[in-house]
């Protein structure tokens, strides 16, 4: 066991993916010489050359069409996209292309492409570097979803995705975690399965779903209410789809009680599906309304950003308020 | 020549009765080559076995240079039970992995810069073939046109980029496109060769795709070939091109028949007669008429089957939705 950064766990998981497949190909804007933006991919290039890691042209359709590529030949691309507020232009590749190669062909061009982008608010970056669209990609069949909130599960998570899955990836990674997350990661190197959610801390008054860069957050806010008596329970979804139905409806039951917390906007965002599964699976154990605590359905505001991203304050409001209501 | 010959005369005989099945409602949607048809073959019997295609879908006669089976082509029209592709795409977005014809898609242009992508995988394991991207002068205008031969620029890959320009996209000609004077001449921007063909001259177009195709092979990167064509028929079954060209500008089109031309050039040169060129043309038209019989009276999918192949494995909510439908299924709710 060491302690890591989320991006130094992200870093390690691309470099052990790629020890250990030499199909693994790396590609992005500024990935090699710079290692990244973010410091994702540092000093990859010096360890495994410009053939695996590749820097790219700015063309965020391009890179993803040509990972697309790679991946119907059988190699395993990871394709980073700098920004998720970037990815739109390759929307197209990632919902006509990838998402449908499988199903349209009759099962006989799989596409597994893993797309790489850090998502989310609190860094300051305004409305293009602080989206949170996730539900843009969770509504498209054939894709699947990872979103990770601390180190160990972006390395396990990640290495799933690279190792394991078969199908198109879109890996969000929390940026403001990048370097406030520190955790212990396990030295092995181990994968975490899609599908399965974490409960991040047991309880039997309200259930608190989250992902990504809201699960501390959720975390901090369910500390907070546990002083005045509410015991709540804590779930990290850590993959949105395929969404581990069965623990969500299993610790509503428990609870009677659920509030939803992402920063997407909340008007169809993903906490709407979530609360009609509950609502379809779950309805009689209700004891109260589910909540969602969201970003505002407005674009991201540059300077207000910390009063429209859910902080600890106002999630404990809503979870002390969803565990009294009566 | 010959077998291109017969190629072009059987592609011509598909379409010829695909449009009337069409009208007749025996299938949803048919693309006509029409006009094409020496551009396609020129190119899809100039290209090895190993290499890989990126095919739009208007490229029948590109499919049956690479030896895909008449009738796997007309299952896929049909969609039936028989049809490889489960019946998941309308007809003429046919793709095999074993004639190494990938699965297009409606979009135009995305296969473009994907098959930039297949090409540098190509080289990374160092295999001898090379891939080809099909479009239009249309798609020359599409984002993913300019990625890819950006891309293909830079990193040198082992791409062909085939343009048929048949003169129209749907219902916007080529002058409107675009005001560079030649397709072929955006390749120079992009730092490799382009080079504008006769698409109407057989073997034309079979040399310019040879001689890129080894210029891939040698390491010297892409080419852009412009096949300068016309679309006879109309964008699909669902266009109707009185709406916006001229007949004479057919007309004038039609007196260049890709088929008829290659006819001549055999005939003169003593490799067909008259009357062996007339059989082929009889024969490729029995042949496609016998096939449709073998193959429109499948069984229909089985319903089921619109539920697999959206990811590896079966999420667990689909499964929840297939349970459902086969009870309505079962109950006669929904009935095929």
């Amino acid at each position: 066991m060491t302690d890591m950064t989320m991006i130094q766990a992200i870093n390690q998981a691309l470099r052990i993916a790629m020890k250990n497949d030499k199909d693994v190909i790396l590609m992005g804007e500024d990935i090699g010489v710079n290692g990244g933006v973010f410091r994702a991919t540092e000093g990859l290039l010096k360890e495994f050359g410009e053939e695996r890691v590749i820097d790219t042209p700015l063309s965020e359709n391009g890179i993803v069409g040509m990972a697309i590529g790679m991946a119907l030949y059988g190699l395993k691309p990871v394709a980073e996209i700098q920004f998720m507020d970037f990815i739109y232009s390759a929307y197209d590749q990632i919902v006509s292309e990838a998402a449908k190669y499988r199903y349209r062909s009759g099962g006989q061009f799989p596409c597994h492409v893993v797309i790489r982008a850090p998502y989310g608010g609190g860094v300051k970056g305004g409305l293009y570097h602080s989206q949170s669209t996730e539900q843009l990609f969770t509504s498209i069949p054939g894709l699947k979803v990872a979103i990770p909130s601390t180190p160990a599960d972006a390395m396990g998570l990640l290495l799933t995705a690279i190792a394991h899955e078969e199908d198109p990836v879109l890996f969000f990674e929390p940026k403001r975690l990048y370097r406030t997350s520190v955790g212990e990661i396990p030295s092995s190197g181990q994968q975490i399965p899609f599908g399965k959610a974490r409960v991040v801390k047991e309880g039997s008054d309200v259930s608190v779903f989250a992902y990504g860069a809201m699960v501390p957050q959720s975390l901090q806010a369910v500390n907070m209410v546990e002083k005045m008596g509410i015991h709540a329970e804590l779930i990290d979804l850590r993959t949105l789809a395929p969404l581990d139905v069965e623990t969500v409806v299993k610790s509503v039951e428990k609870t009677g009680r659920a509030v939803v917390v992402h920063e997407a906007p909340k008007f169809c965002g993903y906490g709407a599906e979530l609360a009609a599964t509950i609502a379809e699976k779950a309805l009689y154990s209700l004891k109260a309304p589910i909540l969602r605590v969201t970003g505002y359905d407005t674009p991201f505001p540059y300077a207000l950003e910390s009063l429209y991203l859910p902080t600890v304050d106002r999630i404990a409001r809503g979870i002390e308020r969803t565990a009294t209501a009566v | 020549m010959v077998k291109a010959f017969r190629t072009m005369a059987l592609g011509r005989a598909v379409d010829e009765r695909c449009v009337n099945l069409q009208r007749q409602g025996r299938i949803g949607f048919y693309v006509q080559s029409e006009g094409q048809e020496a551009a396609q073959a020129g190119c899809g019997l100039a290209v090895d076995p190993g290499d890989w295609l990126f095919p739009a879908y208007r490229e029948l006669i590109v499919a049956l240079s690479r030896g895909i089976p008449l009738k796997t082509l007309i299952e896929q029209f049909f969609g039936n039970s028989d049809d490889e592709l489960k019946g998941r795409q309308m007809p003429c977005h046919y793709g095999y992995r074993e004639y190494r014809y990938v699965s297009p898609s409606s979009p135009v242009g995305t296969q473009i810069i994907q098959a930039v992508g297949f090409a540098m995988g190509l080289r990374y394991r160092g295999e001898k073939a090379v891939t080809v991207a099909f479009f239009g002068d249309g798609g020359t205008s599409a984002n993913d046109f300019h990625a890819g031969m950006n891309f293909a620029g830079v990193y040198k890959a082992p791409v062909i980029f085939f343009c048929q320009n048949n003169g129209w996209a749907i219902s916007l000609p080529r002058e409107k496109q675009t005001k560079s004077p030649t397709l072929a001449m955006k390749a120079e921007a992009y730092g490799f060769p382009g080079v504008k063909v006769d698409g109407n001259d057989f073997a034309e177009v079979y040399r310019a795709v040879r001689e890129a195709r080894q210029r891939a092979f040698e390491g010297k990167g892409p080419t852009l070939i412009e096949a300068e064509t016309f679309r006879i028929g109309a964008h699909s079954t669902s266009d109707d091109p009185s709406r916006y060209r001229s007949t004479s500008l057919l007309l004038s089109w039609k007196e260049k028949d890709p088929i008829d031309r290659l006819r001549k050039v055999l005939v003169e040169r003593g490799w067909q007669t008259e009357s062996e060129a007339d059989s082929v043309r009889d024969e490729a038209r029995a042949e496609v008429q016998k096939m449709i019989q073998d193959v429109e009276h499948a069984p229909p999918m089985d319903p089921s089957s619109m539920f697999d192949d959206v990811t590896k494995d079966q999420s667990l909510q689909l499964a929840e939705e297939l349970a459902e439908f086969k009870e309505m299924i079962r109950d006669g709710v929904l009935k095929q």
